[in-house]
């Protein structure tokens, strides 16, 4: 049987189930020092001095690092979508001369208990003297730092894509659809606050940094290059990981601190943020509004979408560079024709925490968009909402599809779908017709109940390689190593699966190395939903290659040819005389080795997409939202390990409700933010959760990969914002009402309100 | 305040002896003085319950005691919960039924869940869905943690000796 579509237990699992998971505050080292950082309380303003005397008599505090102390080093590169200009809005790893949102990095204590580094840190005194703050991405630019950077100011880069003849779509239309949108700002906020210790050796001078993840070759490059060492005496070391969702594993400002300080203070260095730090400190995500138009037919059938949109990137640009609103830019058109189409969008800084990715970057937001268009252009046309999407879907013939832009510096190529037939499965799933005239008879009743429905697209599988390295090691286990990382999502058990594939082997004779920068020499990391097609892919050949390895080594040994002999159950067979021979016992008799590799490259993404339908209830009285059942179709060409897909997609709908009802970055009119407790920043807890049924299909495997797989971690939370709004709108009788995300009960009375007027 | 007290602590039948501050949270010295890592910390403020502990039989949260309050307490850890080799039915329940990805979350809700099915194994779907609603996962959209403790509440309750021969 084969071992690739097993719903398998997790390798995973034994060690983070009986507490001996090691994260990265359970990192220790002898004679570790504490690093607590002093962060700015203003949110905009400039630096006039920085008093540390007080603390540095402190107890147990051995030294106070201000930007004077680190100015040698450079500010954090961008990772990713790199634009000329961007580079003077870099972060310095301490703040340099201004100070640019509440939680910016003006010092940094270093203490032998982190008790005292905490209480020394309170008493840096920071005299600055406080600017306008900018906290609204659509109002004219301003100066980024009026003195330093003068001629920098906050609209930092417009990213323009377009294909068609958006001109003649509005000239021929017969009506032209406009729609002002918001997504509110979130971020992942996963469980465990970052967290690094930093030891250097004395002997060897090499430099380790525990509590490494998601990209840690490209983090040793980068700490390497900044503190100005050989990247050879660097190195990133990834534990256990309590959740990445694009913001875990990013370099920030702490990570080179720690290194810095391990180098010049002899000693390691061991940091971990509080939730109050980590709220305001960590990337945060989405913020976007969207000016949208659409040129449309009698039918529905869209002609053309223009779109104007700001991306609130905070106070300064980080390693993603332009990646969201890239995203943003290449991906809102989705699963629909759409022949003429231009995107504006707006880069812009404000005196917010930094943005970067967060699941599903730029499709959470342009999913919103585009679906409450597509509700905007049904209500106008007196239209059924699923009809207008059928009307505009692209059809299975028209793949592959290219969208005639590019996304990531890669060309938008969509690789495979059977759209309308995913739209019908889930339709019939949820029992729509019957649904919609049940939720019908309740409303009549005096119920506010409502269902949506929105479909998307997601891309996964973002190259430009992967390598993995596969060896079989005496007691007739096989090792394999690849630079991918982990989040917390199964790859160990998703990677050996494959291997176990090829191999017949049980995953439990397969163990998988990750995240080690000192274990293989290039590594591309965990994002962009590109593990399983990547780092898959690469195991896929790297076990076919053992496989073609062990047959070529076990001929002579069991005096067959080639021909005749296959793998069974790890061992080399021949189906002539039925003889056999283990694979350790191969490598024994082979010089002691037996192992492979096996390299994937793509120089194009592939292109799950998926369905979503919520059912929600309102209280009429409280405003209060109540996501009472959900659905999700979701085609991800090829499943690995079913139940590990639908765990991924089950815990994005929760981010997505979290996004969609109650999650918020919000801050007051001095920049001042409000959401820095988790008693301010709500994330679903089970209570708000409805049962979540995943309807995964196989029906549109990648032809871009050997394997067939695309991503399966992100489209969970795609659609969610869309769907949801979508049946507020319906249980309230009120189309178009939904146009800002998260639809907060205050927020929804104060619209019901406004509409009553 | 920083002046050192010497309490004992009793974690998962073993004495501690540490010497901490009056100010030291007990997850602090569960995890640093102890030693015992697998009692994690997400917020410090008392909402995300990964930190949650069993002191004197009752799940709490580690982060909002401190360490002085639970000398003379028996505590228990997630160390303590499986029997040598053998996983307790809350720690097969989660593998058997992917209740963990991250497993940051995970030490939090097993102990959650048993205190509370300790006390009572015959919590029903709602109180069991309000108990779980105190701890915060951000992986699983806690849809496999409830299936998770509902199986091993099952057995949990097959195991128990019953009260009344």
């Amino acid at each position: 049987m084969s071992a690739i579509g097993q719903s398998l237990k997790r390798l995973e699992d034994c060690p983070l189930l009986t507490g001996a998971g090691r994260f990265a505050a359970d990192n220790r080292a002898d004679g570790q020092l504490h690093m607590r950082v002093v962060r700015s309380p203003i949110a905009f303003g400039r630096i006039l001095s920085i008093d540390t005397a007080d603390a540095l008599a402190a107890p147990g505090v051995v030294a106070i690092w201000t930007h004077d102390d680190v100015a040698q080093l450079p500010p954090i590169d961008f990772r990713m979508t790199r634009i000329a200009g961007m580079e003077g809005y870099r972060q310095h790893v301490l703040a340099h001369g201004y100070v640019r949102y509440v939680g910016d990095p003006v010092a940094v204590v270093f203490a032998e208990d982190p008790y005292l580094a905490e209480d020394a840190a309170d008493l840096v005194f920071c005299d600055i003297e406080e600017l306008e703050a900018c906290l609204d991405a659509t109002a004219d630019p301003v100066a980024f730092m009026p003195e330093r950077e003068p001629g920098l100011h906050s609209e930092i880069a417009v990213i323009v894509k377009q294909y068609g003849d958006l001109e003649r779509a509005f000239a021929d239309a017969a009506a032209t659809v406009e729609l002002e949108v918001k997504v509110g700002r979130h971020s992942g906020v996963p469980l465990e606050t970052r967290g690094a210790l930093a030891v250097r050796d004395a002997d060897s001078g090499l430099l380790t940094m525990y509590g490494a993840a998601k990209v840690p070759h490209y983090n040793r490059d980068s700490i390497a290059r900044m503190l100005g060492l050989d990247p050879s005496l660097v190195r990133l070391s990834e534990g256990h990981v309590g959740g990445g969702f694009g913001i875990r594993g990013e370099l920030y400002p702490e990570d080179v601190l720690v290194c810095a300080a391990a180098l010049r203070l002899g000693r390691p260095v061991k940091w971990v943020e509080d939730r109050r730090e980590h709220l305001m400190a960590a990337n945060h995500s989405r913020d976007q509004v969207h000016r949208l138009r659409a040129a449309v037919d009698a039918n529905g059938y869209v002609r053309g979408v223009s779109d104007v949109f700001f991306t609130d990137q905070g106070g300064y640009v980080r390693t993603h560079g332009g990646t969201v609103t890239d995203l943003a830019a290449a991906l809102l058109p989705g699963p629909y024709v759409f022949p003429a189409y231009r995107a504006e969008g707006h880069i812009r800084l404000t005196n917010k925490t930094p943005a970067g990715t967060y699941r599903a970057p730029g499709r959470y937001e342009t999913t919103f968009a585009r679906e409450r268009l597509m509700d905007a252009i049904a209500d106008r046309l007196g239209l059924d909402p699923v009809e207008v999407r059928k009307v505009n879907l692209i059809a299975e013939a028209q793949m592959p599809f290219d969208r005639g832009i590019d996304a990531l510096g890669t060309h938008v190529v969509y690789d495979s779908g059977k759209y309308h037939d995913l739209l019908q499965r889930a339709l019939d799933r949820i029992g729509y017709d019957a649904l919609r005239a049940e939720l019908a008879k309740r409303r009549a009743a005096g119920e506010q109940v409502g269902l949506g429905v929105a479909f998307f697209i997601e891309k996964s599988g973002l190259g430009p390689l992967d390598l993995v390295t596969m060896s079989v090691r005496p007691d007739d286990t096989i090792e394999i190593v690849t630079g991918a990382a982990s989040v917390g999502q199964g790859i160990e058990t998703v990677m050996a699966q494959v291997c176990a594939d090829t191999i017949g082997i049980p995953i439990e004779r397969i163990s998988v190395i990750h995240g080690q920068t000192d274990r293989i020499p290039v590594g591309f990391g965990a994002f962009a939903s590109r593990v399983t097609v990547m780092t898959g892919s690469a195991v896929r050949i790297a076990s076919q290659a053992l496989r073609d390895k062990a047959i070529a080594l076990a001929a002579p040994l069991l005096q067959a040819g080639i021909d005749e002999l296959g793998l069974q159950a790890g061992r080399v067979v021949s189906s002539v005389t039925g003889a056999g021979i283990g694979l350790a016992d191969i490598a024994a008799q082979s010089g002691g080795e037996l192992a492979a590799q096996g390299e994937f490259r793509a120089d194009h993404m592939n292109y799950p997409y998926g369905v979503h339908v919520a059912q929600v209830r309102i209280d009429r009285e409280t405003c209060g939202i109540e996501v009472q059942r959900y659905l999700v179709a979701y085609d991800v060409g090829r499943a690995i390990n079913p139940m590990l897909i639908d765990g991924q997609i089950v815990g994005a709908v929760a981010q997505g409700i979290g996004g969609a009802i109650l999650e918020e970055f919000v801050y007051d009119e001095a920049g001042q933010p409000l959401a820095t407790s988790f008693a301010d920043y709500l994330m679903p807890t089970c209570h708000e959760m409805p049962i979540v049924d995943v309807l995964l299909r196989e029906d549109a495997p990648s032809p871009l990969n050997p394997l067939g797989v695309k991503g399966a971690g992100e489209g969970g939370i795609t659609a969610v914002g869309a769907a949801v709004a979508s049946a507020i709108d319906d249980a309230l009788g009120r189309p178009g009402l939904v146009t800002r995300l998260p639809v907060a009960p205050g927020r929804l009375h104060a619209a019901l309100l406004r509409d009553e007027d | 305040m920083t002046e050192k007290h010497a309490i004992t602590l009793n974690v998962n039948g073993r004495d501690y002896t540490i010497s901490v501050e009056p100010r030291r949270t007990l997850a602090d010295a569960v995890r640093d003085d102890c030693g015992l890592t697998g009692t994690h910390l997400g917020c410090e403020h008392g909402v995300c319950g990964a930190c949650t502990i069993i002191v004197g039989g009752k799940p709490v949260r580690s982060c909002l005691m401190f360490a002085v309050q639970a000398a003379g307490e028996k505590i228990r850890t997630v160390e303590g919960l499986a029997k040598g080799e053998e996983l307790h039915p809350l720690q097969k329940a989660f593998w058997e039924n992917h209740g963990l990805q991250c497993g940051f979350c995970t030490p939090g809700f097993l102990m959650l869940a048993a205190g509370a099915l300790e006390e009572n194994p015959d919590l029903d779907e709602a109180e069991l869905r309000e108990l779980l609603s105190s701890n915060l996962c951000r992986c699983t959209g806690y849809q496999n943690i409830i299936k998770a403790v509902r199986a091993a509440a099952v057995e949990m309750r097959a195991c128990q000796p019953s009260a009344n021969p």
